[in-house]
């Protein structure tokens, strides 16, 4: 029974493609792990996504043109945060909706882009993603992102905590709210920018919240959280593979799928202990 | 010797005054209360002495810091801190935005929490702490930023009578250290214990010692309505201030 076992775990390491594919969701595993319970304690989540959404024509665009898609999901973030700037300023809009607008409005036009006869095939990875056919370029991405998000939140930990937990006296403690927001939202472009090619613009955000929102059930301290977080990010990820390897299913979806089963397990353990 | 000097000062938002002719001095050791209806100003003058609202009129001199005790409600209760990582958050105003707290930096806030009485609930989770041991916390981290002034927002509120009292005999050993602390509050018999009243109503109404300052006059100035003065010199304030 065990050699079976063995192999049945052993098998999918056999191939390069699924090799990269396993150290490309470790690595998005731990960056979006930590920086999930941010995004969590922050009320971000709707946020995230509505980021990882605003990418789509900057990624279609980039496939059109023929440029790295990175480029063009940092064109799309950025155009999509000037337009949610400019309307959130509308008192009648207000900043809830005005996210809602623009993101309805990009997430529509990549779909028009992706549609229109000029447009290359396998833009459906764009959206489910692609994680087997990650290559090392991705994978140097995803381990510089682990460098910087670590560094990143290391640093700003104390700042992050006070604004999180104390947001109106935040400043009477020497921390600027604002600029910590802005950083935090920077991180979180960050991680989806390199994320969304291997998960996919519909399913990225699953590793960035979903994670964080089951430590968060398990733990009451901010350290071991992200620890938890980052572990069951990397553990759904491999199983999502392993799921996607046995049953046939598509990988993004199977990753995403997996953390969601991992959430419900959390949430009925909380319940029933 | 002046702690705090508030002259000429208005205050509000969009550039319409909701608080103005503010002028008094606080000196070290003094506890000033600071009465007033909802909705009076005194959230804004808080504001301003904090540094997050921009005077409209007048000036504001204060120390560099200035520690704050807000009303715990108002805090993330269900954010994963300990009382010591609270206290601990008293530290970053002294220190580089790249440096963490060190291991002096945690003596002090241990510190902080046994000066306010609670060490043995330093790892506590804060959200799981009483409305009175959370009042203390937001006290330790205060004293950890080493503020000379304090200012706390009606930290008496949702706290039962032995916290209120263990707060009371705190706050009397912090002015006894020589900080000034102005502490808004609805009631007004625990202000005739402190050295100054402050009376606000979208002005100021009357500033001084508390016998010169808590008359009917000022206090039905100042609450916009008929006050009940009890023998035992508590008073019933119109019940929508409460």
């Amino acid at each position: 029974m065990f050699p079976s076992i063995w192999h049945a775990l052993a098998d999918p390491w056999g191939q390069a493609i699924d090799r990269r594919a396993f150290l490309e969701v470790c690595l998005l595993g731990v960056s979006g792990g930590v920086l999930g319970c941010w995004i969590v304690f922050y009320n971000l989540s709707y946020s995230a996504e509505s980021l990882a959404h605003a990418l789509l024509p900057g990624l279609v665009l980039a496939a059109l043109v023929g440029i790295p898609l990175i480029v063009g999901g940092a064109i799309g973030v950025l155009a999509a945060g000037l337009a949610i700037a400019a309307a959130a300023r509308v008192p009648a809009i207000g900043r809830d909706t005005a996210v809602a607008v623009v993101v309805t409005a990009m997430f529509g036009l990549g779909a028009l882009l992706a549609l229109s006869p000029a447009t290359p095939p396998g833009l459906g990875e764009l959206l489910f993603g692609d994680i087997l056919g990650v290559g090392d370029g991705d994978i140097v991405a995803a381990a510089v992102l682990v460098i910087v998000v670590l560094v990143a939140l290391r640093v700003m930990h104390e700042q992050l905590l006070v604004v999180a937990f104390d947001r109106l006296n935040a400043r009477a403690l020497g921390v600027r709210p604002g600029l910590v927001d802005a950083l935090l939202l920077v991180l979180v472009a960050l991680a989806l920018l390199i994320a969304v090619q291997g998960l996919g613009n519909l399913l990225v955000v699953a590793v960035l919240v979903g994670p964080a929102a089951c430590a968060r059930a398990l733990t009451h301290r901010m350290g071991p959280m992200m620890a938890m977080a980052a572990a069951v990010a990397v553990l759904a990820g491999c199983g999502g593979i392993y799921l996607s390897y046995y049953a046939g299913t598509a990988a993004g979806a199977s990753i995403a799928a997996t953390i969601v089963g991992v959430f419900c397990a959390t949430r009925l353990v909380r319940v029933v202990v | 010797m002046t702690m705090l000097t508030v002259s000429g000062l208005s205050a509000g938002y969009d550039g319409r005054p909701v608080l103005r002719d503010v002028d008094f001095v606080v000196e070290p050791g003094q506890r000033v209360g600071v009465l007033g209806p909802n909705g009076g100003g005194k959230t804004t003058l808080f504001r301003v002495l904090l540094g997050e609202l921009s005077p409209l009129a007048g000036a504001v001199s204060a120390p560099t810091r200035i520690g704050v005790v807000p009303q715990t409600e108002r805090s993330r209760l269900d954010f994963p801190v300990s009382a010591l990582d609270v206290a601990l958050m008293g530290t970053i105003s002294t220190l580089p935005w790249w440096r963490r707290p060190s291991r002096a930096d945690r003596r002090r806030a241990e510190e902080a929490l046994a000066a306010v009485g609670l060490s043995d609930l330093a790892h506590t989770t804060f959200g799981d702490l009483s409305g009175g041991q959370r009042q203390r916390v937001l006290v330790a981290r205060s004293l950890v930023q080493d503020a000379p002034v304090i200012v706390l927002d009606e930290p008496y509120t949702g706290v039962d009578a032995p916290s209120a009292e263990l707060l009371d005999a705190l706050l009397a050993k912090l002015a006894a250290d020589g900080r000034a602390l102005l502490i808004a509050t609805h009631d007004v018999g625990q202000t005739r214990h402190w050295e100054r009243v402050l009376c606000l109503n979208r002005r100021q109404i009357a500033f001084g010692r508390p016998e010169q300052v808590l008359t009917t006059d000022v206090l039905e100035a100042t609450y916009g309505g008929a006050v009940v003065e009890l023998p035992d010199h508590r008073v019933v304030l119109p019940p929508h201030h409460h």
